[in-house]
């Protein structure tokens, strides 16, 4: 393609469905686009008129609406529409107005049937009825397998380049101001061919190869070659590259077939990355399980505390390598329970063997393997039921507390809510615990519930694995039983509501409401999970993760058909954007939270995000209409 | 009595209608007679194309031009498909100091073509439809000269300038004095800083097509924010 048309080009392939597209098929729909502009307030697709392209909103925004005149969807940068009409008869089905002043990239219908028929991922994407989150949650799930990924997604900057003619010096000089290990020598006369490239402008280079760190130590230190020398006659002329839309894996191949560490990236034949082995390695494995060996060898808690940095680094990298929600949270809570672990053992060497066996209770994200990059402490001690508070708590209670503060120094803080093994409340024999849950599912009272249903997700984390069991056999024959509970805990879960306008404002207005932000965890994944405990109790599940408990829903009939799933899709799509959002908080060097702000968050994003804060709003609606308030108000418990 | 436009395009119009007559290279004559003369045409029946060069300076007379994109659109759309561009050899070479900016290298002219031998394509690139250009002084001086210097011409022609709209909208001297006096700096009327104007998104520029197709996009947007449909060309072009 001429390299003029790069700039449609990197737009359209950084939004789905055209970011999965091949090089070709890109070219393609780049070459035959019509650009048009529509000023705010005009019409774009009038309802029942004939359509013969599909519209990609390249600026501005859009709404879409319902022949019945309802709103259907607001769209923004890199999203479509117009294909519900290209696939149904030709005609507009839902007429279109521009919001703002938006700029239109048209692809004419020919271009569109030649992409739905060569590309099936396209053609899923625009299929009529397709549920929008569940092909973005597939999508992401694909995007993380070696076979499929292509390799242009692990370019994340374009090369370094040096003209054969700088001196040696010169480029080690830039090579050191960058985190990159190796760049591309070019020069511009150049009589083949086949290494010819022409630049974004238009200028013609031929590339000469890559020049690596290594390089540099072999053929100029070691050789004792003058620093001035230039860096052409330095590069061996061999250039080992791969096309972009090649898979990950058949980069790697490549690399170990001539024996290089480092591969030039080329779209057609301009380079426009430099890849490196360990980008390869590292894109296939999880790095989690190093990091859990490393915490188990630590001889002291100011070791463990020390390993903050490399556990964000590791999610850090997870997140950007495309790993699933629950890929993540999964490694995060084994992480922090490895913490728990690696600090009872510690602690049980100086202050001896416990006087009576125990079990460290997790509760909260870490019990349902949820964790994030921001979480709390919440933990409990049950103790055998030969406990004696006299004779034992002395050691129960350092116990506690080296686990609570060892964990606070690694990053996770302190209980707001005080419900940790420190607090003697929650230092109990088994048949306390027992009494605990019986009055909780008999008595409730959703104030009270409020502050404990942090028990209702509970793991043991270390120690006597039956006392937990006993407890959560208790919870899932006991708490289904219960109207009043589940009522209590319904009223709970619908305290806190999704969010729906929130990008709606974001698109409409550009005045003064840009600074906003929203908690995606207590407006989004918090009161989904507790919506997903309710549910979960009430079909007498024994699962902890959510994801888990949405499978057990799903078995009964509690829910409708397909409504566990769409739940499913919902809270990866959240969760993902938390992650998504603490990940870019770490990589600022900005402490993570849960508070995301719009404009942070990629257009082609936008829309998932608004699908799933639907999902949870329909749920709390459902949930409302399942668990009816009582009349008169709340029956009051017992005060406690 | 005269109507606004005949008194704004009367001049370009029996210019035009001279040329038809008088220029001496064929090609050229074709040219003047598919020209969209008529002053009064409303801009939404007439057929546009945007223009932009890469020149090595700002003066025709010691400058050359380095590149040039063509691109066919109306007020209903802009079609990539039909765009054109020319990389091109200078008569004399080209001094090196704007090579930063447009990246077209000696190596890269060394065996592009002459203009003369790109000027039949791109007077019909140009057939029938009425330029658009961003700053038309690069565009008319450097063609005019271009045409001249082979011993054509000559190449004059209206154009519509959308650098002149804007300053037109925000130049205006009440304007700029008024913006002094509150201690603020004049509006820049450059190409991105004008298209953001029109939320229209930042291209890299300085690559003649995306000038041109940015161009475009901004005449579209300008109509659409200050004219009509039905708005004469001879109230545009300058």
């Amino acid at each position: 393609m001429d390299p003029e048309l790069l700039e449609i080009r990197r737009h359209l392939g950084a939004y789905p469905p055209f970011d999965a597209l091949s090089d070709e098929l890109l070219d393609e729909v780049a070459e035959h686009i019509e650009i048009s502009y529509y000023r705010a307030g005009s019409q774009i697709l009038a309802a029942n008129q004939s359509i013969d392209s599909l519209c990609y909103v390249r600026s501005g925004a859009v709404e879409v609406y319902r022949r019945t005149g309802d709103l259907f969807d607001r769209l923004g940068e890199g999203s479509i529409f117009g294909h519900y009409g290209l696939l149904r008869g030709r005609r507009v089905h839902y007429p279109a107005v521009a919001i703002e002043d938006t700029l239109i990239y048209a692809i004419p219908v020919t271009i569109f049937d030649h992409l739905c028929e060569a590309d099936d991922d396209f053609a899923d994407f625009v299929e009529l009825g397709r549920p929008r989150l569940e092909a973005a949650v597939e999508t992401q799930r694909r995007s993380n397998d070696l076979m499929t990924t292509r390799v242009r997604k692990l370019v994340t900057r374009a090369p370094l380049i040096a003209e054969s003619g700088e001196t040696a010096r010169e480029a080690a000089l830039r090579l050191a101001d960058e985190p990159s290990a190796a760049l591309l020598v070019v020069e511009a006369s150049g009589d083949d061919p086949r290494y010819t490239y022409a630049d974004a402008e238009g200028a013609l280079w031929q590339v000469r190869g890559i020049l690596t760190d290594a390089d540099f130590r072999a053929r100029v230190v070691a050789t004792g070659l003058s620093a001035d020398t230039p860096v052409g006659e330095i590069v061996s002329d061999r250039l080992v590259a791969v096309q972009s839309d090649e898979t990950v894996q058949e980069a790697m191949l490549t690399m170990l077939r001539h024996n290089v560490h480092h591969l030039a990236v080329v779209h057609r034949r301009r380079p426009i990355g430099l890849i490196r082995l360990e980008d390869v390695v590292r894109y296939e494995t999880q790095s989690s399980l190093y990091l859990i060996d490393s915490i188990f060898s630590q001889a002291t808690p100011a070791g463990l505390a020390k390993l903050l940095p490399d556990v964000r680094t590791s999610a850090v990298r997870m997140i950007r390598d495309g790993a699933d929600s629950r890929t993540v949270s999964t490694a995060l809570s084994s992480i922090g329970r490895s913490f728990v672990r690696r600090l009872l053992e510690l602690a049980e060497a100086e202050l001896g063997p416990p006087p009576v066996p125990y079990a460290f209770m997790a509760m909260g994200s870490m019990a349902r393997s949820e964790q994030t990059l921001v979480t709390d402490q919440d933990n409990a001690l049950v103790l055998d039921d030969a406990f004696d508070p006299q004779r034992h708590d002395d050691y129960f209670q350092t116990l506690a507390e080296r686990v609570s503060d060892g964990l606070n120094a690694c990053g996770y803080g302190y209980c707001k809510g005080g419900i940790m093994a420190t607090n003697s409340r929650w230092r109990q024999p088994l048949s306390v615990w027992k009494r605990y849950f019986h009055h909780w599912i008999e008595q409730p009272n959703p104030e009270r519930l409020l502050h404990s249903n942090i028990f209702f997700d509970l793991d043991n984390a270390h120690g006597e694995e039956r006392f937990i069991e006993v407890l959560q056999e208790l919870v899932a024959t006991e708490a289904g039983q219960s109207k009043a509970f589940l009522a209590a805990m319904a009223r709970n879960a619908l305290n806190r509501t999704p969010p729906i306008g929130f990008f709606r404002d974001f698109v409409m207005e550009k005045d003064g409401r840009q600074n906003n932000s929203i908690n995606v965890k207590r407006r989004g994944t918090a009161p989904l999970t507790d919506l997903i405990r309710v549910h979960a109790l009430a079909c007498g599940s024994r699962a902890q993760n959510s994801f888990e408990r949405l499978n057990d829903i799903a078995e009964t009939q509690l829910l409708g058909p397909g409504v566990a799933d769409r739940l499913s899709y919902a809270l990866e799509i959240l969760s993902m954007t938390r992650l998504r959002h603490q990940a870019i908080d770490i990589e600022q060097e900005r402490e993570p939270d849960n508070n995301i702000e719009p404009e942070n968050v990629p257009a082609k994003e936008r829309a998932d995000i608004k699908e799933a804060f639907r999902a949870l709003s329909q749920a709390q609606k459902f949930l409302r209409f399942r668990y009816p308030m009582p009349a008169g108000g709340v029956r009051a418990g017992r005060p406690g | 009595m005269r109507t606004k436009s005949e008194a704004l395009g009367g001049g370009w119009s029996g210019w035009l209608k001279d040329q038809t007559r008088r220029a001496a290279a064929p090609a050229l004559r074709a040219f003047y007679e598919r020209f969209p003369a008529n002053a009064s045409q409303s801009i939404g029946e007439t057929p546009l194309v945007a223009l932009d060069l890469e020149t090595s300076g700002l003066d025709p007379r010691r400058h050359a031009i380095l590149s040039i994109g063509v691109v066919p659109f109306d007020l209903n759309g802009i079609s990539i498909a039909r765009r054109r561009y020319w990389i091109l050899r200078p008569p004399r070479g080209f001094s090196g100091g704007s090579v930063a900016y447009h990246h077209i290298t000696h190596a890269d002219t060394e065996q592009a073509p002459d203009f003369a031998e790109i000027l039949p394509d791109l007077l019909d690139a140009l057939a029938g439809r009425l330029p658009v250009v961003h700053y038309h002084p690069i565009e008319r001086g450097f063609l005019e000269r271009a045409v001249r210097q082979r011993g054509q011409g000559p190449f004059r022609f209206p154009l519509i300038d959308t650098m002149a709209i804007e300053a037109r909208r925000y130049r205006q001297r009440w304007r700029m004095g008024l913006r002094r006096l509150l201690g603020k700096p004049p509006i820049s009327i450059r190409l991105n800083d004008s298209r953001a104007r029109y939320n229209l998104p930042a291209y890299e520029g300085h690559q003649a097509v995306i000038d041109a197709i940015g161009t475009a996009e901004l005449l579209q947007a300008q109509i659409q924010h200050h004219y009509s449909r039905s708005t004469a060309i001879g109230d545009l072009w300058v």
